[in-house]
């Protein structure tokens, strides 16, 4: 943090006191828009470029063929299953993690990250393990006809495996530092135990519960490794959109694979500005209120 | 006198809690542990060798040595972005708060094959390093670069939401006591932040550390020197080596389990003292 | 919760224009990369020669991948009619760890299973501006050569076998053509885990004086990527590559479609699947194909796996195993 440290001390300019001076507030902007234009804008700004490298009507050809329609159809499927259910997953570890003590707290949070670290090569694989034709649930599954791996239940069970952590790493810090007392208080109200959940608890961190169900759905849109283990590529049927990119990009179809790519990084900026949306929009809602 | 719970007057403890290990061991569990018992086909000695091979070694040194730089960099202009995020307004600032989630968004194969092409030696970026004799894409580098990118909203995302929450009037009472805004920086909001920078930057190494999709593209993968673990394991799944596969997963899971559990309790123990303090 | 009411809308509206093709029975190919443009003209002349013989719709689907990889997702469940991978070894890999097709299934169609063929060849730039001429060139110093990683990618281990052959023959013998390889390979800067990946390192990231590449991909790589730009060296030597077919009896047995998927294989033998395999690239079994298109390949001396390495069991033990001669290159 010297970046910060220098100047302040010495300034002659004299600054409100909870602000920094001018110029050090804009030496930090620049700093920070100075790395995300490394890593991220330029990165950003190149598949758009590739994308409509060829002219627009190779780019609505690319997102409109059947392929990738039905490709847009199964991810969308996907992450309508798995952000949900992460989203009851992530308040009720939050609940408990974050408004309790108890014993083994720590290594319950650990296990929570795992599947972060676990490689997405990894997490596919393990799925092949318990329901390929050689795993644990394997034979039984043929027998039955039951069709999981190669199959759209095995993408969803690995979507949401993915993304398992977003929304409860995201919920616990937040309500953790909340601390309990207004739940508290509630109980001595006589609150029931949903009426703090709904009323009070989740009200407080709906910024984080956005934040959160809005990673974990593009994440969910965008997982590629683990998917890609056990989607067993059929054109068509088992493909979802970041598979069909690296599909087209096999083909030597550059500008489609990209026109495919950046479709899925829209997807980002519309739930980005859906949230910037309901902000502010909420924001009115509260001064409506307190007047 | 240690009790599994400490009292609370909140209700619904055993239901989060049973739900929240019910999902977990459905969906993490029981299938993590397919990999182990999987591993049991090998004996402790073939199971040594298989994830001590010096390739074997010299891909764990990059993995986990560029996943932690990366998080390490990722930690601290995460921090600088989340907080002119929150704290700055200028001209397309919104703008940019979107486009913090891309790395989220983007499939990582689209990832590692538009870093590659910008920091090969003809790429936009690429080329204005390669005069100074410093390569990226295809060397350790290019993991590193790879690995920030995708680690980037991590930290960001995590620090956003509680700076947000930081109540002015901590701040002011520190000015009025006479602290400067270092002062106030460093004794009242950095602590208040430390647990979020945490658990970014653990989620941000935690990710990169398994990370396959992009660096496959930009590593160059040569044995020895660009060649992350991951990798290695596909290569055994093509020799049909799932035993093999799944020892060199396994070494993976606990390694990185013991340092988010580190972190955990890292985080956990500045949280208890800054709460005594 | 606009974003759902917005993404059911979406999902609701593709539905519906997703489910329009209608057909009796549907197949299942899994196949290798290479191989998508050869099976997109193939497939849709076996649907309209089928229609016309037996009167049936048939549906193809297809599924590429690494080879090695697709045989792993037969041998886990994934229900393949067909497949038609890079190595023999891949199908033997199914009928030994998944019992789903008998271990003589070589022997049931002509040709060894083996309806095509191809090679490895060397590709340069335009002008050929380091004068490569034969494999010998490859180890000299001063040259990059790209190819893909042997450990993952099926396509490279026929161009390390490849290489070793050459070394053994011009130089003598196993020790020497190992000293050639390791040379070889210390002039690869890349190694992609992918034949496609390397493709793309080699064009459009413009890395590398000469790559090592299947023949048919070579020509496709120069057809869709620069005509003008990147020129075939034939090498005096080369390893036929012969990529299998197989029907998967007991996927097509449980889905009544036996029929149709031993006729889709019979129509690669056909003079009009032979056409579509030579119009892409890859050399035709059938003599009377092969002697119209003769002058599209160049006579390249081909050698036999079976005959210089004793079948892909043994060249994979020794050379690409975990500890066999490609790690030991690295080794040191």
């Amino acid at each position: 943090m010297t970046v910060i440290a220098l100047p302040v001390s010495s300034l002659a300019h004299r600054a409100r006191p909870t602000e920094e001076p001018v110029w050090v507030r804009w030496t930090l902007i620049g700093l920070a828009l100075a790395f995300l234009t490394l890593f991220l804008f330029v990165p950003l700004i190149s598949v758009f470029y590739e994308a409509l490298k060829k002219g627009w009507a190779v780019y609505i050809a690319a997102i409109t063929e059947p392929d990738a329609v039905s490709a847009i159809q199964l991810t969308l499927t996907a992450a309508a299953i798995a952000v949900p259910l992460n989203l009851i997953f992530g308040i009720a570890a939050a609940w408990a993690i974050a408004k309790f003590e108890f014993l083994g707290k720590n290594l319950l949070t650990t296990f929570i990250d795992l599947p972060f670290s676990v490689s997405p090569v990894v997490s596919g694989l393990i799925y092949v393990l318990v329901f390929g034709l050689q795993g644990w649930l394997g034979p039984w599954l043929a027998e039955h006809d039951i069709k999981v791996i190669f199959a759209v239940p095995g993408i969803v069970l690995a979507t949401i495996f993915v993304t398992v952590p977003f929304i409860a790493r995201e919920l616990i810090p937040l309500m953790q530092s909340q601390g309990t007392e207004e739940e508290e208080a509630a109980v001595v109200l006589g609150a029931r135990g949903w009426q703090i959940l709904f009323r009070v608890t989740l009200p407080n961190v709906k910024w984080g519960l956005l934040y959160g169900t809005i990673l974990c759905n593009a994440r969910a849109m965008g997982e590629f490794g683990a998917v890609s283990v056990v989607s067993g590529h059929i054109r068509g049927s088992t493909n979802t959109l970041p598979l069909h990119v690296e599909i087209l990009y096999n083909e030597y179809n550059f500008a489609a694979a990209f026109a495919v790519a950046s479709l899925l990084a829209m997807l980002a900026l519309v739930t980005l500005a859906l949230k910037t949306l309901i902000e502010s929009k909420n924001m009115q809602n509260d001064k409506g209120k307190n007047r | 006198m240690y009790t599994f719970k400490q009292h609370s007057v909140l209700p619904g403890f055993n239901l989060a809690l049973g739900f929240t290990l019910l999902y977990l061991s459905l969906i993490v569990l029981i299938p993590l542990s397919a990999a182990f018992v999987r591993t049991t086909a090998l004996t402790w000695p073939e199971f040594w060798n298989a994830v001590t091979t010096p390739r074997v070694v010299a891909s764990y040194r990059l993995t986990f040595g560029a996943s932690f730089a990366a998080a390490l960099v990722n930690a601290v202009f995460g921090l600088l972005v989340a907080w002119v995020l929150v704290r700055y307004r200028f001209p397309g600032k919104k703008m940019v708060d979107a486009l913090v989630d891309l790395p989220f968004a983007l499939p990582t194969a689209v990832a590692g094959i538009a870093l590659t092409a910008l920091y090969a030696g003809n790429g936009w970026i690429g080329q204005y390093f390669e005069p100074l004799g410093i390569k990226i894409a295809f060397t350790p580098i290019g993991v590193f670069v790879a690995l920030t990118f995708i680690g980037l909203p991590f930290v960001v995302r995590t620090v956003q939401p509680v700076l947000e929450d930081i109540e002015s009037e901590l701040e002011e009472a520190a000015a009025t006591l006479g602290a400067n805004r270092l002062q106030t920086f460093l004794r009242v909001i950095f602590p208040t932040l430390l647990p979020a920078l945490m658990t970014g930057f653990a989620l941000a190494f935690a990710r990169a550390i398994g990370e396959y999709g992009s660096v496959i593209f930009i590593a160059g993968n040569m044995p020895m020197v660009s060649e992350i673990t991951p990798l290695l394991i596909i290569t055994k799944l093509e020799q049909y080596d799932y035993a093999g596969a799944t020892a060199l997963a396994v070494v993976m899971l606990v390694i990185s389990f013991v340092m988010l559990l580190i972190i955990n309790l890292l985080q956990w123990w500045s949280r208890r003292r800054s709460v005594l303090a | 919760m606009k974003i759902k009411t917005w993404l059911t809308g979406l999902a609701a509206a593709t539905v519906l224009i997703g489910g329009s093709a209608w057909a009796d029975k549907t197949i299942l190919n899994v196949s290798y990369d290479p191989t998508r443009e050869l099976y997109q003209e193939f497939n849709a002349a076996f649907t309209k020669h089928w229609e016309e013989k037996a009167r049936e719709k048939v549906a193809i689907k297809q599924s590429h991948g690494g080879s090695g990889k697709q045989a792993r997702s037969v041998i886990d469940g994934l229900e393949a009619d067909v497949v038609t991978l890079a190595l023999a070894n891949d199908i033997d890999a199914i009928a030994e760890k998944a019992k789903l097709l008998p271990d003589g299934w070589q022997k049931r169609l002509a040709h060894n299973s083996t309806p095509y063929t191809s090679t490895i060849v060397l590709l340069v730039r335009k002008g050929n501006p380091k004068n490569i001429k034969d494999w010998n060139d490859l180890a000299r110093p001063g040259v990059s050569v790209i190819t893909p990683n042997p450990k993952t990618s099926g396509g490279a281990r026929w161009n390390y076998l490849a290489a070793w052959e050459y070394g053994k023959r011009t130089y003598g013998d196993d020790a020497q053509a190992k000293e050639f390889v390791t040379k070889l390979y210390k002039n690869v800067p890349v190694l992609d885990s992918g034949a496609r990946g390397s493709t793309t390192t080699f064009v459009e990231r413009g890395i590398g004086d000469v790559f090592i590449s299947w023949e048919n991909e070579a020509f496709l790589a120069i057809r869709e990527l620069g005509p003008n730009k990147f020129e075939i060296i034939a090498p005096s030597i080369s390893i036929l590559a012969e990529p299998s077919v197989a029907v998967i009896d007991k996927v097509v047995d449980k889905k009544g479609t036996c029929q149709v998927a031993e006729a889709y294989l019979q129509h690669l033998y056909s003079e009009q699947g032979q056409e579509i395999a030579a119009r892409n690239f890859y050399r035709p079994a059938n003599a009377r194909v092969a002697a119209k298109y003769a002058n599209q390949f160049p006579s390249i001396k081909l050698f036999r796996i079976d005959d210089a390495f004793g079948g892909w069991k043994n060249a994979h033990k020794l050379h690409f195993a975990d500890g066999g001669t490609f790690d030991q290159i690295y080794q040191k």
